[in-house]
């Protein structure tokens, strides 16, 4: 499925590595099966080639990593990033979150990554390889004799189906060509909650957000949440619960979280691909966006370094919090 | 043990005097509402108080288990359970359960030996069980000495019954020590680690360490230095509990548990487990 | 042993159902199972196997351990369960059943946890074999047999027929209960269904995974290994793993107020949260690395270290499957134990 090779890749690090452009690599190492990559800091070349890997199953985006990474090096950290994971690299620059001096990226190019799941929900399980082929991904298993072959686009993840940018909005190197913004028709699910009534909407929430089980991956893997001590980490807040001590909890903690990150939420879709169970927490952060595009006009997080977003900067022409609340009502 | 089936469930304690020892430090007087002690324990043991919408936390047992009125407990104030503790006044309730940990092995190894008891601000506290209880069996221990030193005159726990009590019984000698000169003082200046090395005691003694980790650590070092052997010292550890009972899971220094195989541990056995405590 | 065809499945249920709370995997909207419990019209799953372990049933995530009234300086302590009713499990792996005897070590050694073991006395475990194990299986690893389940009754599954035989009295009283819609048959169909099992498990690509390296008194060796920074490096300290982990048993008390009394309730938790070892002064664990450790220190060796010689991980793939960073206790042991490229 993807056009840019783990040759390709290797190659082009290991140069910077060798001509001491980079003291190490962010990258993704190699797993037990073809698609279990763990986000890896390679070292030396020796370490890239024998454990570097690179497939349709990379999806993790390693601007958070940046945080904590980029402080530990002595020189600069190269860091390769799809198209969608530049944009909270940006963010994540416009909030000082890391030096962008310690860090050299490499742009590289997606065709939208494959979720693991969806090809179990097809071969079942006992998955023995993965392989890549055009459009089509091959899957050998256990239990049947010859490969079964799939489409690559019915196993897209989640936020690739709806990817909104094939650009890189930082680099400073870029593997292939340079992307475009792209019609996502993200907003089209979130258009289907609104149509719901009030009480459909909550039913549906109700179930999703029922499976939680407060793992706080979602909010770990996310790059907008990068305070240093959370709210719900702190014992002294009142709010510091491990488990959803009732139903009423999952949803404080997933619109607690949306709230605060609203109008920073690049839409990486960190949070769905890493929930255990499945829970599209895309789509709260997604309303939000979708929220502010109508209210202030389109805005982007991550788009450019230092954009003052709408949320946070007060114009004349801003929206009265009456006009909002009235939309609201209409909602309901 | 006690509760056996009902470890998490406490029981209600009363206080019934609250005495400041320190600027930061006060010492309560538990019992339970009719008037008895909360549980029979043994010296170094531990119980669990809580205040209810506070919190719970574990607290070492300082009166001696030779007390049969009540239970005393010396607390610092540094966290939420114990801010709230401070503003409490006697007729307060809160709850206890315990006794939790291993003692020391009063009855046992420190029998018919020389004691030496080392402590260090309110790492008195754990250590005033022990040392009441060995002055109460007198004749069953030999040679005490006590080291025992704060930042300054304020901060020494227990001062009253120290000078009054432990200070005028035949065969113990206390030696108080404070960080810096303070006007009043005319006593020893200087940290505990080194007064112990000044001091220099014989080696054939069950020496009792509890303090804040550097302090531990250092005077650890220096009873080697002058011929200690690991296996004659005894030291107590502090760790985040939640159970008491060795099964939340968060106390545990490698296999061992503190709440349930400490919090006393010899110190060549604690040499043994990761240094992660 | 007694069997059943698989149309009659329901009625099994329904059966089992009138006298008891039965609860079995369902699959949700999001495509993965759940033990739910069982209503006229609910279908059983036949995904190989929940996102969440069964451990629920007897240790649950939030459970409420007391309630206190305060009136002035007045405290009431205020038992606030009520009497359990008997429930079954239906459909339990081998891996998550040999769980529970992890499980009981911690809560059912002295002092006992009566939470839990009020539990464990009312629940009937009702187990199944594997016929498809996944690539994340490894429960041979830990001499588990997904073609002998223990539990109160263990039951196989072919094309058309559900086998059972009981293994405790609570077990053979069930399974009596169901004498008339099931009928006694020699063992000839499990056998076959056995060796075709233990045929699949020959070529699962964990196969070869040991645990030569782990056990009790490793400590000092593996504590301070060089491999712990790099297995490590990436973990986003999230509780996932701990989560969907049939063994992990910690658990925090916290209290809430609830407006109305406070409420003293037990909670699962995870060494791997940066709060868990913090104390008001300082924490022992400071870094990611040092909660990591611990977590599979524990299963690895701590907790055989004080029982004889048992892992505390049944190979049952979740931390595999679920792990944000696919980080997980083969990598660990593979890396540490140094059979990297077996």
């Amino acid at each position: 499925m993807q056009k840019i090779t783990r040759d390709q890749l290797v190659s082009k690090a290991s140069e910077l590595l060798s001509n001491g452009t980079v003291c190490c690599v962010l990258g993704w190492g190699m797993g037990e099966f073809d698609y279990d990559v763990t986000p890896t800091v390679f070292n030396t070349v020796e370490e890239l080639n024998n454990g570097f890997v690179f497939n349709d199953f990379c999806g993790a985006n390693f601007s958070k990593y940046l945080v904590s990474k980029a402080a530990k090096c002595d020189g600069k950290i190269l860091v390769l990033l799809k198209p969608c994971d530049t944009y909270s690299f940006n963010q994540l620059l416009t909030e000082h979150r890391f030096d962008r001096e310690k860090v050299y990226v490499v742009g590289i190019p997606c065709e939208g990554m494959a979720d693991v799941s969806k090809v179990k929900a097809i071969c079942g399980e006992g998955i023995l390889a993965i392989s890549s082929n055009g459009d089509n991904i091959n899957v050998t298993t256990l239990y049947d004799e010859n490969p079964i072959v799939i489409n690559a686009a019915d196993v897209l993840a989640e936020r690739c189906v709806n990817c909104k940018s094939k650009k890189h909005v930082a680099y400073d190197e870029l593997l292939g060509d340079e992307g475009e913004v792209i019609e996502s028709n993200r907003f089209d699910e979130v258009a289907r909650l609104e149509a719901m009534s009030a009480d459909e909407r909550f039913a549906f929430w109700q179930n999703e957000l029922s499976r939680c089980i407060r793992c706080n991956a979602c909010r770990d893997a996310c790059p907008a949440c990068t305070c240093e001590k959370c709210v719900f980490d702190n014992p002294n807040s009142g709010v510091e619960n491990k488990s959803p001590a009732n139903s009423f909890e999952e949803k404080l903690f997933h619109i607690i979280r949306a709230y605060h990150v609203a109008g920073r939420c690049t839409d990486c879709g960190e949070c769905s691909r890493v929930c255990p169970q499945n829970i599209p927490l895309h789509l709260l952060n997604r309303k939000f966006i979708k929220d502010i595009n109508e209210f202030y006009g389109d805005y982007q997080a991550g788009e450019e370094v230092g954009m003052r977003a709408p949320l946070v900067n007060y114009t004349t022409e801003d929206l009265e919090p009456g006009e909002v609340f009235d939309r609201g009502a209409d909602n309901a | 043990m006690n509760n056996i089936n009902e470890t998490l469930i406490p029981k209600i304690g009363v206080i019934t005097d609250v005495r400041i020892d320190t600027p930061d430090i006060k010492t309560f007087r538990v019992v339970t509402p009719d008037g008895k002690k909360a549980f029979d324990h043994r010296p170094g043991q531990c119980a669990m108080l809580s205040v209810p919408g506070v919190g719970e936390a574990m607290f070492s047992i300082t009166s001696s288990p030779t007390n049969e009125e009540y239970m005393e407990f010396s607390i610092k104030k540094c966290g939420c359970v114990t801010d709230w503790l401070h503003q409490a006044e006697p007729g307060q309730q809160i709850t206890i359960r315990g006794p939790y940990g291993e003692p020391f092995p009063v009855d046992d190894v420190f029998a018919g030996k020389d004691l030496l008891f080392i402590a260090g601000g309110v790492g008195l506290a754990p250590l005033r069980s022990v040392i009441n209880y060995c002055r109460h069996y007198r004749d069953r221990y030999g040679k005490i000495d006590i080291v025992y030193g704060s930042r300054s005159k304020d901060d020494l726990l227990d001062y009253k019954e120290i000078i009054e009590e432990w200070s005028t019984d035949t065969g113990v000698n206390v030696h108080l020590t404070i960080d810096n000169p303070q006007e009043g003082w005319d006593g020893h200046v200087g940290f505990v680690p080194n007064y112990v090395k000044e001091l220099g005691f014989d080696t054939n003694k069950v020496a009792v360490l509890c303090g804040p980790p550097i302090m531990i650590k250092f005077t650890l070092d220096g009873l080697c230095e002058i011929g200690f052997d690991k296996t004659n010292v005894y030291t107590t550890l502090e760790l985040r509990m939640k159970c008491g009972v060795g099964k939340c899971g968060r106390c545990n220094v490698g296999a061992k548990y503190v709440c349930k195989d400490g919090p006393v541990f010899r110190c060549d056995e604690l040499e043994e487990l990761p240094s992660e405590y | 042993m007694r069997k059943c065809s698989l149309d009659k499945i329901n009625l099994i249920f329904a059966e089992i159902a009138k006298n008891a709370e039965l609860y079995l995997p369902v699959d949700q909207n999001d495509g993965s199972a759940a033990y739910k419990k069982w209503e006229e019209g609910t279908a059983w799953s036949n995904k190989l196997n929940t996102v969440k372990s069964p451990k629920d049933f007897f240790f649950p995530q939030t459970e409420d351990l007391m309630q206190f009234k305060t009136q002035g300086k007045n405290i009431e302590i205020v038992d606030t369960r009520s009497a359990l009713q008997d429930f079954v499990i239906f459909g339990v792996r081998a891996c998550d059943v040999k769980s529970f005897d992890i499980l009981d070590r911690v809560f059912l050694s002295e002092p006992v946890d009566s939470f839990y073991a009020s539990r464990r006395k009312h629940g009937v475990i009702i187990s199944l074999a594997c016929t498809r194990p996944s690539e994340t299986c490894f429960c041979k690893t830990f001499d588990i047999d997904p073609a002998n389940p223990t539990g109160d009754i263990s039951a196989w599954k072919t094309e058309s027929e559900i086998f059972f035989a009981a293994n405790t009295e609570k077990g053979a009283a069930l399974l009596d209960k169901l004498s008339s819609l099931t009928e006694e048959c020699d063992d000839a169909a499990v056998l076959e269904q056995k060796e075709k099992i233990n045929a699949i498990m020959d070529k699962l690509p964990l196969k070869n995974l040991t645990t030569d390296a782990f056990g009790g008194g490793k400590t000092n060796e593996l504590f301070n290994a060089p491999e712990w920074d790099e297995l490590s490096s990436a973990c986003l300290g999230c509780g996932t793993c701990t989560f969907v982990c049939p063994t992990c048993q910690c658990y925090d008390i916290k209290d809430f107020n609830t407006g109305n009394g406070v409420v003293r309730f037990r909670c699962w938790d995870s060494c791997m949260y940066s709060d868990f070892t913090k104390m008001a002064h300082g924490n022992n664990r400071l870094t990611q690395k040092e909660r990591f450790r611990q977590r599979f220190m524990h299963k690895l060796v701590y907790y055989p270290e004080n029982n004889d010689g048992l892992f505390s991980c049944v190979g049952c793939g979740r931390c595999l499957a679920k792990c944000p960073i696919s980080m997980n206790i083969v990598k660990v042991m593979k890396k540490i134990g140094g059979k990297k490229d077996e």
